[in-house]
């Protein structure tokens, strides 16, 4: 599944809403794949805004982290860029960066995830 | 030669989410629909080509998020926003926030929602438009003579209101000459005591008016028609429940008059989009009360009997294309009603959320059912509990009133309390079945059934 580029390209198909509507059902289809939504994992750090992800302080720069790095609390993460403002989005907890869902440019909505420090 | 948006950002919810995206659909523009956690299932999320989670639940922190809602927009390449009703729609920065990022809005320049929004600048603006406002003193009263002389100017009965009140508090009614010294001195004592100033003022006293209100329509060059008048005076606190056009009472004439007023006063304004000049009617004469700058809940109900599609025209002026009609091509057929269906419980109408378990929307020969519920859907309680919008379109009234009837009998939403049974039992009272209602008339009513 691609936690990440859900936030804005919603298919073509979901378009044809009295259909969508009348099979709710077609949520807890969805159900199973839920279960491994990187948002729901305990060590999830989601986005707090919606903007457009940048990994480096600046292109071709050295990317703030990188999976297996140890972070500590406060320590900036990414950078998400909303109305040309670059935001520095600070670590939540000390840890270990396990995975990062998002790359340089993608755009997040609010409470995408995107990275998972254990 | 202005080019139609390629994708349109709806910062709504709800029916008129939905709506904005019917028109961008039928118009070949993509949709882009906004949302809070809240309201990750909601049918507007579903309809629209691409959706962004925008904020958490609360609206302050969604709906009502500026910065996410561009951010929204210069993720997805949206180059306009349409704001529906409520919400941002009367936001004159958050107007002016989309011109700086060079995002249209459709609706209003942000100057007239500024010069609109405010009470005295919307009335002294509507004045030097033409436009007729309640008759009253300019200003303060300083004393008994002065007022006799504005009260008999204006015509009892007349009203004494504080300056600086509000609520009902240093408010004295004076029904003749007789009346008015008492009133006068009543009236600023009260103020006094209240607020700690007794200046007062007089305006003429409605004692029975109807709340009719005329939808206008500019292209923002001088080029401005209105498109008749709606009645909705039947409200509870200032809630509008049932609206309908043409308004009962009011002949070709009236419309011709008030409605050429208005147009013209949009010419000079140069006013662009969708707005409507609410007034109080009263023995043939209007007063105005306030302009509102954006798309209306009842807007239906003027699309159903000048066969328009008003948000369409929105989004043709606001990407710089002229208007579709001119004055000439509007023409009034039959009689339209809307009904406003809530999540609400009666007879106190506390709002009343939870899930739907079937969702059945009338259909058949004039009937329109704007509505984001579908069966499985739970309405959060974090929003407005409009839940959908039934419009009914006959040849006259008494046939619209019968449509409605059967529309109502139709609509089934199980498993929330709504106000369905409100409009059964409104549409077997005679006044309404005559028309013959004020802004009064449903208060009163429900003290006489509940109270």
């Amino acid at each position: 599944m691609n936690g990440v580029t859900q936030t804005v390209a919603a298919p073509e198909a979901v378009a044809a809403a009295p259909a969508a509507a009348a099979v709710p059902a077609a949520g807890h289809a969805a159900a199973p794949a839920a279960a491994e939504d990187p948002a729901q994992h305990p060590g999830a750090v989601t986005s707090p805004m919606v903007g457009t992800t940048y990994l480096a302080p600046e292109p071709g720069a050295t990317p703030f982290i990188t999976v297996g790095a140890t972070v500590t609390e406060g320590q900036t993460l990414l950078i998400i860029e909303a109305m040309k403002t670059m935001n520095h989005i600070p670590a939540p907890r000390a840890g270990t960066v396990k995975r990062i869902l998002v790359s340089d440019g993608t755009p997040v909505e609010y409470g995408a995830p995107l990275l998972i420090i254990e | 030669m202005s080019q139609i948006f390629d994708k349109i950002l709806i910062a709504n919810r709800g029916e008129i989410a939905l709506r904005v995206i019917r028109a961008c659909r039928e118009m070949g523009i993509k949709s882009v629909a906004v949302h809070s956690t809240a309201d990750a299932d909601a049918m507007h999320v579903r309809m629209a080509d691409e959706s962004v989670c925008i904020g958490p639940a609360p609206s302050s922190a969604s709906y009502l998020n500026k910065a996410a809602i561009i951010s929204a927009c210069e993720i997805t390449g949206a180059q306009a926003v349409h704001p529906g009703y409520g919400f941002l729609s009367e936001n004159a920065a958050f107007a002016q926030a989309l011109e700086d990022h060079g995002i249209t809005f459709i609706g209003p320049k942000a100057e007239h929602i500024r010069i609109m929004g405010d009470k005295i600048t919307a009335k002294e603006t509507a004045k030097a438009l033409g436009i007729p406002v309640v008759p009253g003193s300019d200003g303060g009263v300083p004393d008994v003579e002065t007022a006799l002389k504005v009260a008999a100017e204006i015509g009892y009965p007349v009203i004494i209101k504080a300056t600086a009140g509000g609520g009902g508090r240093g408010m004295k009614v004076a029904k003749s000459a007789d009346e008015l010294e008492i009133a006068f001195r009543t009236a600023r004592s009260e103020s006094k005591a209240a607020f700690g100033n007794d200046e007062v003022y007089i305006e003429k006293y409605l004692q029975k008016p109807r709340h009719i209100e005329i939808q206008v329509f500019g292209d923002g060059k001088g080029n401005a028609v209105h498109l008749g008048e709606r009645d909705c005076s039947l409200q509870r606190r200032h809630q509008k429940v049932f609206e309908e056009a043409p308004g009962p009472c009011i002949t070709p004439a009236l419309r011709e008059k008030i409605g050429t007023i208005c147009a013209e006063a949009m010419q000079k304004l140069h006013y662009i989009g969708a707005g409507t000049i609410e007034f109080l009617y009263e023995d043939g004469e209007f007063y105005f009360i306030e302009m509102n700058t954006r798309l209306q809940v009842e807007h239906p109900v003027t699309e159903a009997v000048f066969r328009v599609d008003l948000v369409r025209e929105q989004i043709r002026v606001a990407s710089g294309l002229p208007m579709s009609f001119g004055q000439d091509d509007l023409e009034l057929t039959g009689h339209a009603i809307e009904v406003r269906i809530n999540a609400e419980r009666l007879p106190n109408f506390s709002p009343c959320p939870g899930k739907v378990k079937v969702f059945h929307a009338p259909g058949g020969l004039g009937v329109r059912m704007d509505s984001a519920l579908y069966g499985g859907y739970s309405i959060p309680p974090y929003y407005d509990s409009l839940i959908g919008k039934l419009i009914v379109h006959g040849r006259d009234r008494p046939e619209a009133l019968a449509r409605l009837k059967r529309a109502l009998s139709e609509l089934i939403v199980d498993g929330i309390e709504t106000t369905v049974p409100l409009f059964h039992a409104l549409l077997a009272e005679p006044d309404i079945q005559n028309g013959d209602y004020t802004i009064h008339w449903l208060e009163k009513w429900l003290d006489s059934q509940f109270g």
